[in-house]
């Protein structure tokens, strides 16, 4: 048997595969898929103080490799969330995690510390990252005076294990590690999509809606893998790798360059039971190396 | 019913038009419950350029040999490796996802319209309406004769109407155009084609308060709810086509 265990923050993880945000819904829709509880956690969609109808249509497009979303937050609220989703989800044997996002910074706050009240929740992912949105998100994770702002804010009234999720859309990714770890996150989350676009040559017009959007996918990869073991140099809180992991080999690629933990996202839309591939394919990995535990991994590249 | 993921084996591709076939799909375990106007997302293995799955109307079921077929036309790498599949290939499905078209009323005087390869999922409906013993009218329309396909395996289900853009099948032009929609007072319509040709049906319907249903085909990034690409604006905001749909009643629709 090998280890798979690890702790983030204060939060005990089974594995160190969960489910990305925005790509894994709330939960119940991947439920005749894969089991939950196999799941080191789970980070349901992007959470707002109201409701959200996000962005128009057409708002997603395939490219090589990887696709571009514009969906814009769509989700039914916190007061929805609370009252038909947490108690539904409560009972799954695996960490929930709620991605919060707002347009400024009272929205977060006020968002953290409701969630801060519901006992099986033990962890939020601040997205400071969404590219997808006119007012926060991104704005506040590419600026550093107000990323610091954001974060210090959410942590004064957030208890539990913080997650702060980055954008790739920065200049120097360190910066923005380190002014987590300042403000007292537990662990830094990245990368959020690369802000992309597409034409329809045929159409004359944007892929997109919106125009821009988010990329992500298989495309993403080294240049997330890059990110991360940059930002993993620069703090001593655990990084989450994410970014086009479609299977247990680039998952082991961001452990080994400094993730302690990984975040499954557009592989679920393909291969929906793909986060519990990716653990059993650690698993056997470990097995056939004689690894008895993967925090030996964890940027072991940098031995 | 459950959805899953699983590898179907081609049992045979009758490519009825240069760019046009049927797949015929088995499953080496029962087939869950399929119900008309259902979808499967299809990962186009044999294509590169195609990294999401992409959906197809169920076209027929048959429980007993455990088949299922699949319509397929051919618009970009990924139609055209799944065009391109020999008997005895496999195709990984995730299915069965969506809505279905609702159960009729009893008594109720219903058509079917169908366009190009939209009559994908009213083949599956016809069959399984005949089976509840009712004779819908089938109008299919089409750019020319030569693109005509599968309008004698539908009559097996109904009394079958064609129309084609320039006459030289049925009568000329669009679906909307034929006289059937004149001198008959339908109930009840369901319809699946091209976007312009569903909004021209559901005009129809709507100025003659006729209950009328449409099987939408927007870009779809998971096809189970998790990723929110595929939405539609409606009366009930944005929603999923892929779990609130593909079928939606005319009166939810904000076109």
């Amino acid at each position: 048997m090998v280890n798979l265990s690890c702790k983030i923050g204060d939060l005990d993880f089974k594995n160190p595969v969960m489910t990305a945000s925005g790509t894994c819904g709330y939960g119940p829709e991947l439920e005749d898929f894969l089991d939950i509880g196999r799941l080191g956690g789970i980070i349901i969609k992007g959470t707002t103080m109201e409701p959200r109808e996000g962005n128009p249509y057409p708002r997603m497009a395939e490219t090589p490799s990887g696709m571009l979303n514009s969906v814009g937050l769509q989700n039914k609220g916190i007061d929805y969330f609370e009252k038909n989703i947490y108690p539904r989800i409560s009972g799954y044997d695996t960490n929930v995690i709620v991605n919060v996002n707002g347009s400024y910074i009272d929205d977060y706050v006020n968002l953290a510390s409701r969630i801060d009240k519901l006992d099986k929740i033990r962890s939020i992912e601040l997205n400071i990252s969404c590219p997808n949105v006119k007012m926060g998100g991104m704005a506040f994770g590419t600026n550093p005076v107000s990323a610091r702002e954001v974060i210090k804010a959410v942590r004064a009234v957030y208890s539990h294990m913080l997650m702060v999720k980055l954008s790739p859309n920065v200049t120097d990714i360190t910066q923005f590690a380190r002014i987590a770890e300042e403000e007292g996150a537990d662990s830094i989350s990245l990368i959020n999509t690369l802000l992309g676009m597409a034409v329809d040559i045929k159409t004359m017009r944007p892929k997109l809606a919106t125009i821009t959007g988010g990329l992500s996918g298989p495309a993403v990869k080294p240049v997330a893998l890059r990110l991360v073991w940059q930002a993993a140099r620069a703090v001593k809180i655990p990084v989450i790798g994410i970014g086009g992991i479609m299977n247990a080999v680039d998952a082991l690629e961001f452990i080994m360059a400094g993730a302690t933990a990984v975040q499954v996202g557009t592989a679920t839309f393909i291969e929906p039971d793909a986060p519990v591939k990716i653990i059993d394919g650690i698993s056997q990995y470990l097995d056939e190396h004689g690894i008895s535990d993967y925090s030996e991994l964890i940027g072991c590249i940098n031995r | 019913m459950a959805k899953r993921v699983q590898d179907l084996l081609v049992v045979e591709n009758r490519q009825i038009k240069k760019d046009i076939c049927i797949l015929e799909l088995s499953s080496t375990v029962s087939l869950p419950e399929i119900i008309p106007g259902q979808f499967v997302q299809v990962r186009a293995d044999g294509s590169q350029d195609t990294f999401l799955r992409r959906p197809f109307s169920v076209h027929d079921v048959d429980y007993e040999k455990r088949t299922l077929k699949l319509l397929v036309q051919v618009v970009g790498d990924g139609s055209a490796a799944l065009y391109d599949l020999k008997a005895g290939d496999k195709l990984n499905i995730v299915y069965p996802l969506g809505n279905s078209f609702s159960v009729p009323d009893i008594g109720d005087r219903i058509m079917l319209i169908g366009g190009g390869s939209g009559i994908a999922p009213l083949y599956y409906l016809a069959k399984s309406l005949n089976d509840q013993d009712y004779k819908p009218d089938i109008l299919l329309g089409f750019r020319n004769s030569e693109r005509i396909i599968e309008h004698e395996e539908f009559g097996k289900y109904g009394n079958v109407l064609i129309t084609t853009e320039d006459g030289s099948e049925g009568e000329k032009g669009f679906v909307t155009d034929h006289s059937t929609l004149r001198n008959n007072s339908y109930t009840r319509i369901y319809c699946c084609g091209p976007d312009p040709m569903m909004k021209a049906v559901a005009k129809y319907s709507a100025i003659r308060n006729i209950f009328c249903e449409v099987s939408l085909e927007n870009l779809m990034g998971c096809g189970f709810g998790i990723c929110l690409c595929c939405i539609v604006n409606t009366t009930r905001g944005n929603i999923c086509t892929c779990t609130e749909g593909p079928v939606f009643n005319i009166n939810e629709l904000k076109w």
